[in-house]
């Protein structure tokens, strides 16, 4: 049985208010039987300095993705994860990280790869939550062992692969979320970081350019109100809520953001997240690219 | 490679898999702050774009001196922070000599590359870059 939605007023505003959750909400429901914390970073040692009381740290790295194959853990290694988090299918997950939730919607989505039915995010994350003074602990919770049983993961459904985006030019909508240097090929990474990862820049052919920060409030990374994100994605670069979409970045992870503000806030039925990206098209033999 | 940096690989090397990362927030948590001239003249280092997170560093070569070396990385970055706070206790008070002679790959030892990504892990190569060309530079000039 899930924990009780949040009924706030913007929460409600949202498509499906089912998987979003306030700050306010998360902190009068800590310690409700089913629902477990998950704090997911792009610095892996920030959960270890103070955490919300109770969260788990689930790593997009260590725990997420195959050490040997670039792809996601396997079923069995998905079930052994979630049982030592003490999750099971039953429990309501509420992920939360750094970044405006970059890597937090990234553990949700390969959390819904294997079907987890009930994920959701803390609007504004790991900063709104510390900003507003809420409390915080190093204390690192040793929750008891539970029996996830092994889901085979579906990928046919919310992911995308090349061949698949490659048939996909010219048939349905691409957004392509990285920042616009990276869009234009000036950058083969964010601004900033080290410039590795592809041999070309560029992007997909007719894909619109839409950073994925956008679709967040500046100041507090809380998801902007439904009327400006359907402003930003529906008017601007004209998609409906129908249509077939295909988000990618670099390795699929803010692409997995874009992917979640579609899918759960936008209302759209059919959003997949190529977490190929650029890394991959970017290097791959043969495939087109367009720059500017 | 420099004894106290040396050392600190072997610990890293040495500490079980699963304690290295508090390991490395104890080496986070033990960078030293700015000397107050450093605070008051954020020109005066050198932004590290190699870290994933807004990095900082500055150099003092004076001939005839050990080497002083200055780190800053926000809170919110203790990993930025933990490779600073390796670099700093291994390789500040050391001659010019000694920072040049580290091997640009010494981390690769530290067991670390299982827990924190390669793009990560590049962030302590480019602090390393940064620092030894500061170093050649000092000597030139001075």
């Amino acid at each position: 049985m899930p924990v009780e939605f949040d009924t706030d007023p913007k929460i409600q505003s949202y498509a499906h208010p089912e998987r979003l959750v306030t700050t306010q909400w998360l902190e009068d429901h800590l310690g409700t039987p089913g629902l477990v914390v998950a704090e997911s970073d792009e610095d892996v040692l920030l959960y270890d300095t103070g955490h919300i009381p109770g969260a788990v740290k689930i790593d997009w790295h260590t725990d997420l993705n195959d050490p040997l194959t670039r792809d996601y853990v396997d079923a069995e290694a998905f079930a052994a994860l979630m049982s030592a988090k003490g999750i099971t299918p039953d429990t309501t997950i509420v992920f939360y990280g750094d970044q405006n939730n970059w890597w937090a919607a990234y553990a949700l989505w390969v959390t819904s790869l294997f079907g987890h039915a009930d994920v959701r995010l803390l609007d504004g994350g790991r900063k709104k939550w510390i900003d507003e003074g809420r409390a915080t602990t190093t204390d690192v919770p040793a929750p008891a062992n539970a029996d996830y049983p092994v889901t085979a993961r579906d990928d046919s459904v919310i992911r995308a692969y090349r061949e698949q985006v490659l048939a996909h030019i010219g048939n349905g909508p691409l957004v392509d979320v990285r920042s616009p240097g990276e869009f234009s090929g000036e950058l083969l990474h964010m601004a900033d970081y080290p410039q590795e990862g592809a041999l070309r820049g560029g992007h997909i052919p007719t894909a619109k350019n839409v950073p994925w920060r956008r679709a967040a409030n500046e100041n507090d990374g809380t998801f902007l109100p439904v009327d400006q994100l359907t402003a930003i994605y529906q008017d601007e670069i004209g998609l409906t809520p129908q249509d077939d979409v295909v988000a990618y970045c670099r390795i699929g992870e803010r692409s997995s953001h874009t992917w979640f503000v579609l899918t759960h806030l936008l209302g759209f039925d059919n959003v997949r997240n190529y977490d190929g990206s650029w890394v991959e098209w970017g290097n791959a033999v043969r495939v087109p690219i367009e720059k500017p | 490679m420099r004894d106290a940096l040396h050392e600190i690989v072997e610990e890293f090397a040495e500490t079980p898999k699963d304690l290295r990362l508090p390991l490395l927030l104890e080496f986070a948590n033990g960078l030293p702050p700015l000397p107050e001239r450093l605070i008051d003249d954020r020109d005066a280092m050198e932004p590290v774009e190699e870290c994933t997170a807004p990095l900082f560093l500055a150099v003092d070569v004076t001939p005839g001196e050990p080497v002083r070396l200055y780190f800053d990385a926000p809170q919110e970055a203790p990993t930025s922070r933990g490779f600073a706070a390796v670099l700093h206790a291994g390789l500040d008070g050391g001659t010019p000599e000694e920072i040049l002679a580290t091997p640009n790959d010494f981390y690769l030892s530290m067991g670390l590359d299982d827990l924190v990504t390669p793009l990560r892990m590049r962030g302590m190569s480019g602090m390393l870059a940064r620092v030894k060309r500061r170093v050649a530079e000092g000597i030139t000039a001075g």
